[in-house]
């Protein structure tokens, strides 16, 4: 045996898994191996290190040296340079705008404002090994609870930290508990909500893939709070990684004794399982998710009764999201105190959010609550990519609502989210661009909304589908007044009347877009102009003339042969049967073709000629 | 595992194992590995600590490298550094000079006076 000297430790969270992070890994062991180095040096597989834009990442310990975008090509290069002769590689180390070398992860601003509490681990710890989780304070919190606390007083630690549930709607943790705790049923359950659907939603899989064990810790630690036997972790089959890991964890627990009988030599016992959805959207509903735990079609019934009083086969059942698990051993271990001088007023800790879109440092967050939406976007996040202005920001998916740059120094938490129309969500953060049109994006939106639709209300089922009708129509230029005002008035029936928390949420986006881009919308509705050019009806391609320099190339590669003219008279388009696809533009030698908003006077005056003739025939 | 302490245990000898990601360590060996040091016999110096170490169970030690130290006539050279008190520079390192090192200064405290090359920083 020898001692190592270098610790390697390779993101092996999904993002970086489908950059290549395994076949680096491989490369790693095989040149390692070569090189008659294994002795020195441990490979460690962690879960997701948040920077995911950069991937595959990888920090090297002692020093801390962090590189990202690394090629099976480059492995020589580091066992070589930096494990042999101990010169990191600068290349592959993040740059600054002054071209400056971040030597370590710690010094890279991406890393800079995130306080890390449920992602502490993740990036750090190898999840697959139960050691190294135990080796970061791991199960204490769960010892400490089973040997000194009684379920009541837990329940109050809970209640003095402000933790509010995690997965969309802030419920405060401690009433659910308290709730299900009081019911004297012999039997209750505990389900770990796993379910997570919104687009561009990542920080449950990150964490279950990160460090598994906090997760199933936490829902030890909170089954014992409410005196619950058995536990339930549904988690979608879209997430094989997550759902693997998690299973280990649990063999590894009971292997360890940390899972069954007396655990802890007290009195409470527990067993936990895994169930796999199929994932539909509305199964991360809570009633709809015990419905598909018992087997059942996931469909979501009337609440009340709650699941806290009739859940899980009729019992006493609390549901709680991934996040708000991974909270709990910190609270217990670091106190209420420590986890509720962070945050605002109403909503305490931290919060993890997935960056997407046109932003720079795509990837997984974790920030104090109360940090404001610049601050997430232009400092942890990078700015936006390019040379491009913030348009708008997507809070919680499709249930939430987009903010505009006149929101960027909103505090986030709960309530200062929902009052501008958008809502924390399970904490997909999508931010766009000055190129996006919102119109086409409420439709993305609303599309989504009309596929998972569960169809069992009629709100939700035929309001939706006509939401999407009437947007499909603004989007392909045949909008006509009081669109905009039907769409509303459909949005806050929906609202009001749907069955379930997909429903009564779907709107969000379309509402919230009309209320900050009003403009976009009646631009699509009078002007039949998407300014953005964005949406294909309402654009049209053009070419310059002066600057053709009659190739034919464009002539020659257009689908539908809708380009003509000749060396001479240089070319034009035929707008009656341009399809839009954008080749012209793509094979332009001289970048004479470009997109023109609004609708092309003749493609406007045909449809005009049409509505008439249509209307004559019916007459 | 029944009761807190049997998680102590483990805890500790874990954290033993990933100590490289920022534990505590009393000494810190830097090898230098640059090319001259290589070409000296680094990598030869380097294994001998790693195993020594591993075999006499110092836990508190950290192992690790640098590059070019700038003393190539003195190649191999080694750093070790011990918190709240001046570095000290061993060159000419070979294997037993090594083992001599880890009995006398690593585990006694006793720096070998021979080997030094420089103090201090």
């Amino acid at each position: 045996m020898s001692l190592k000297r270098i610790d390697l430790l390779i993101c092996c969270g999904s993002g970086c898994v489908s950059a290549g992070a395994i076949k680096i890994k491989d490369q790693f062991h095989s040149v390692l191996k070569d090189k008659g180095l294994t002795n020195e040096i441990n490979i460690i597989e962690t879960g997701c290190m948040g920077p995911c834009d950069y991937g595959p990442v990888m920090v090297i310990y002692p020093e801390g040296v962090f590189y990202k975008k690394v090629t099976p090509e480059d492995v020589e290069e580091i066992v070589e340079e930096h494990f042999l002769k101990g010169r990191p590689v600068k290349r592959l180390m993040l740059q600054d705008e002054e071209e400056k070398n971040y030597l370590t992860n710690k010094e890279i601003p991406f890393y800079q404002k995130q306080v890390k509490v449920a992602l502490a681990n993740c990036g750090y710890i190898d999840p697959e090994s139960i050691e190294e989780y135990i080796a970061t304070g791991g199960y204490e919190a769960l010892g400490t609870v089973l040997t000194t606390m009684t379920s009541q007083q837990t329940i109050d630690v809970i209640k003095k930290s402000g933790l509010r549930g995690r997965g969309g709607g802030g419920f405060p943790t401690h009433l659910k508990w308290q709730m299900v705790h009081d019911n004297p049923s012999e039997e209750k359950y505990f389900i770990c909500n796993g379910d997570e659907g919104d687009p561009g939603a990542f920080m449950d899989r990150s964490l279950l893939e990160g460090d598994p064990h906090r997760v199933l810790e936490g829902m030890m630690i909170a089954a014992y709070a409410i005196g619950a036997k058995n536990g339930f972790f549904y988690i979608r089959a879209e997430y094989p990684l997550a759902i693997k890991r998690i299973k280990l964890a649990i063999q590894k627990a009971k292997e360890a004794g940390l899972m069954g009988e007396n655990i802890f030599g007290s009195n409470f016992s527990f067993e936990a399982e895994v169930r796999t959805g199929a994932g539909a959207f509305v199964c991360g509903e809570e009633t709809a998710l015990i419905h598909s735990i018992e087997g059942q079609r996931g469909n979501p019934t009337p609440k009340p009764p709650y699941p806290a009083v009739q859940g899980l086969l009729k019992k006493p059942t609390i549901v709680n999201n991934v996040e708000t698990l991974g909270n709990i051993p910190t609270i217990i271990l670091k106190g209420a105190e420590w986890f509720s001088s962070m945050g605002t007023q109403t909503s305490k800790g931290t919060k993890v959010f997935a960056l997407t879109g046109d932003v720079r440092n795509t990837g997984l967050v974790e920030v104090p609550m109360g940090i404001t939406l610049r601050e997430l976007i232009f400092d942890v996040g990078g700015g936006i990519i390019g040379d491009h202005k913030f348009k708008a920001v997507q809070l919680g998916g499709p249930s939430g609502g987009c903010l505009t740059t006149q929101h960027l120094d909103v505090p986030i938490d709960y309530e200062s989210l929902k009052e501008r129309g958008a809502m924390m969500g399970s904490g997909g953060v999508i931010i766009m661009n000055e190129e996006k049109c919102m119109v086409n994006v409420a439709k993305f939106f609303m599309d989504f909304c009309v596929d998972e639709s569960c169809g069992k209300c009629a709100p939700c089922r035929i309001g939706l589908k006509q939401m999407l009708e009437i947007l499909k129509r603004i989007d392909s230029g045949n909008g006509k007044e009081g669109d905009i005002e039907e769409l509303q008035r459909l949005g806050e029936t929906i609202s009001k009347l749907a069955l379930c928390g997909l429903g009564q949420t779907a709107p969000n986006p379309v509402l919230s877009t009309i209320r900050y881009f009003r403009d976009e919308y009646e631009a699509h509705i009078r002007d039949k102009s998407c300014a953005n050019k964005v949406c294909l009806d309402l654009m049209h391609f053009e070419i310059d003339k002066s600057r053709c320099i009659g190739c034919s190339l464009c002539s020659r590669k257009c689908p539908t042969k809708c380009i003509s003219g000749s060396r001479e008279d240089k070319y034009t388009i035929n707008q009656l049967s341009c399809i839009k696809c954008g080749t012209c533009m793509d094979v332009c030698p001289v970048k004479a073709i470009s997109k023109v908003p609004g609708m092309h006077p003749d493609v406007k005056a045909k449809r005009e000629a049409e509505a008439i003739k249509q209307q004559n025939q019916d007459e | 595992m029944k009761t807190l302490a049997d998680l102590k245990k483990i805890r500790e000898k874990a954290q033993e194992e990933m100590k490289l990601r920022g534990g505590t360590t009393r000494i810190k060996v830097v090898v230098g590995m640059g090319t001259s040091g290589i070409a000296m016999g680094a990598r030869e110096v380097m294994k001998t600590f790693l195993e020594e170490i591993a075999n006499r169970n110092l836990t508190d030690v950290l192992v690790t490298q640098t590059g070019e130290k700038g003393l190539s006539s003195l190649e191999p050279v080694v750093d070790i550094i011990e918190e709240g008190k001046p570095k000290i520079t061993y060159g000419n390192m070979t294997p037993e000079k090594v083992k001599k090192v880890i009995v006398e200064h690593i585990v006694n405290g006793r720096i070998v006076s021979d080997y030094v090359v420089a103090t201090g920083n």
